[in-house]
């Protein structure tokens, strides 16, 4: 692995912050405040840089050619693999395969372990609080198969009822696909005792990591999930480039997704054979560029610490809910007692969009709407939340500019 | 309703009503008074077949055909959409068909709110134009008195 990997660094948020080129603009006269980052998170120079570099240098197409740029941009290509591999701890790099996003790992399970290992009367379990990626290519599957949906129910602080997902396990469990991190509410979800529990009942797990691998430490192999899915735009790397870990015994059982080249072995008039994994899954030319400059978004996480990112945030996440409970009709939706980076909220007698419209003036940025949850806000019998999610570069400052505008808000809007 | 002058005058009056403020908030504020202005819209008008789609909040929009002329009545449960709409009522409200189908809105980019135009997905500012010419356009054809205007 890379030397760099290991040198800590303490967290200097002015520093960082002069990381982001992005940051120094302004929005509506006014400097940017980004409070969006659970939706995608902004890119270091690194990052930038690493794209920069490999278009003006080495782009080539990778895996078959015998040329200098070729191989160099091969080598890059297959380091992001090896870091990958070792930012969540799996045991092998064929494990790792590329995709565009958690959204197409997810679609690969569903598709190809699903439409193997699915049939007529079996059992899926999801949550209530999954994003739609992790919800409607289950239902499909579910629908296509004649296979039974269930749904974990939430509490109202935001919380899986765990008596509810015990009492749902039977032996026509098939699959458990579970989100680690609600981005719509911030909720760790307690996946060690999830899987252990459909393990139990022989049940494949999937989680769907999107929003923990930027905060949480992954370790597939303590986890013990069979699939593990997350998108490098929500870990400060670029769009377009997702990851699906899963087992090597699952994947090699599994057929191809797409099929054409890069995923063959020979191909004759009589028959095709597959290529070993991950390639298996990879068919096609590869986002080459962004997986290598996903490698530098690794690279800075690692640089910061995890450790390190999760104390800010934590801390700013704190003052966050403590600063905004104090804005007149403000309720906080999400209060589950294991929680990272998302504040959402509603306030009496202001629409969320409204919300939205109005801080965006002040040159800040949140999210509002259902935020790809909408089972999750019928729950809640709300149309949906504003939703503050944040990052390491975030401030103190940033928190009490929003509360200001916060209440500037409020006063326009119930005039 | 549009007693008032063309379009293109409505349109400017409007204009020059936003040149009074200097702040976004102020403008904003106006907005949302306006919206507050909109008759109400009977419970009967808010079907699902009346619902603009594209639109963050829920926005319904009904059309009455009168004498040739296009009369909108409109609701939203978010107030600066509301406001928004409000303003295409006042400029379009009572026109024939084939002005609204001419009409080009430009004031819309002049007050400063393009970027609701751009934000079809979560703003609804273009569906809502679109539903209201989609109106314009099913009456001009069911009505040959309207395209002859
Ligand atoms: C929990 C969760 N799952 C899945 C996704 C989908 O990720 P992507 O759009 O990168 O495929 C997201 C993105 O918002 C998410 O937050």
């Amino acid at each position: 692995m890379n030397a760099a990997l290991t040198i800590p660094r303490t967290l200097d948020i002015t520093a960082i912050r002069q990381e982001f080129p992005i940051l120094n603009r302004e929005v509506k006269g006014r400097p940017l405040i980004y409070l969006d980052n659970a939706a995608t998170t902004q890119k270091p120079q690194q990052v930038i840089d690493a794209l920069v570099s490999y278009y003006s240098n080495y782009n080539a197409n990778i895996h078959r050619g015998i040329h200098t740029l070729a191989e160099e941009a091969t080598a890059s290509f297959e380091q992001t693999r090896d870091i990958v591999q070792a930012f969540i701890g799996a045991p092998s790099r064929e494990e790792i395969i590329f995709t565009k996003g958690t959204t197409e790992s997810i679609n690969l399970v569903a598709y190809c372990w699903g439409r193997n290992n699915i049939s007529s009367g079996d059992e899926i379990i999801i949550s209530n609080m999954e994003h739609h990626s992790n919800f409607v290519p289950w239902q499909l599957l579910c629908q296509e198969k004649n296979a039974v949906l269930k749904i974990i129910p939430i509490d109202d602080n935001g919380e899986l009822v765990m008596e509810e997902y015990e009492k749902m396990l039977t032996t026509r469990t098939k699959l458990v696909s579970i989100v680690h991190v609600s981005n719509a509410l911030g909720t760790v979800n307690p996946v060690r005792k999830i899987i252990s529990l459909a393990h139990a009942v022989g049940a494949v797990v999937v989680v769907d990591g999107a929003q923990s691998a930027v905060h949480l430490d992954i370790d597939v192999q303590e986890m013990d999930c069979d699939f593990f899915a997350f998108s490098a735009h929500k870990i400060y790397g670029p769009t377009g480039v997702g990851v699906l870990y899963g087992k090597k015994a699952l994947l090699e059982a599994m057929p191809p997704f797409q099929s054409g080249g890069e995923m063959i072995k020979d191909v004759s008039i009589e028959k095709t054979s597959f290529n070993d994994l991950p390639y298996k899954f990879e068919a096609g030319t590869p986002n080459i560029a962004d997986v290598i400059a996903f490698r530098s978004a690794i690279r800075f996480v690692l640089e910061c610490g995890k450790e390190k990112i999760r104390r800010h945030e934590e801390e700013l996440l704190d003052y966050a809910h403590q600063e905004l409970e104090k804005i007149p009709g403000l309720k906080i939706i999400g209060k589950a007692k294991e929680k990272v980076s998302v504040v959402s909220f509603i306030i009496e007698g202001a629409h969320p969009q409204d919300i939205g419209i109005l801080l965006d003036n002040r040159g800040i940025a949140v999210r509002t709407g259902h935020h790809c949850a909408q089972p999750l806000m019928d729950r809640f019998c709300i149309p949906g939340t504003a939703r503050v999610s944040l990052a390491v570069y975030n401030t103190k400052y940033e928190i009490d500019e929003l509360v200001k505008g916060l209440h500037k808000v409020v006063k326009i809007l119930s005039k | 309703m549009n007693e008032a002058g063309s379009i293109l005058e409505t349109e400017k009056e409007i204009v020059e009503e936003f040149a009074l403020f200097d702040s976004w908030d102020d403008k904003y504020e106006y907005i949302i008074d306006m919206g507050k202005k909109l008759d109400p819209l009977d419970p009967v008008f808010k079907t699902d077949e009346n619902k603009v789609r594209g639109c963050q909040s829920s926005v319904w929009l009904a059309a009455d055909f009168q004498n040739g002329k296009l009369y909108y009545k409109a609701d939203s449960d978010a107030l600066i959409v509301k406001g928004l709409i409000s303003m295409l009522i006042r400029v379009l409200s009572g026109r024939t068909p084939v002005e609204i189908l001419e009409a080009k809105l430009d004031f819309i980019r002049e007050i400063g709110m393009t970027t609701h135009l751009a934000q079809t997905r979560s703003n609804g500012l273009l569906s809502m134009v679109k539903q209201m010419k989609n109106y314009a356009l099913a009456y001009k054809i069911k009505d040959p008195l309207a395209s002859k205007n």
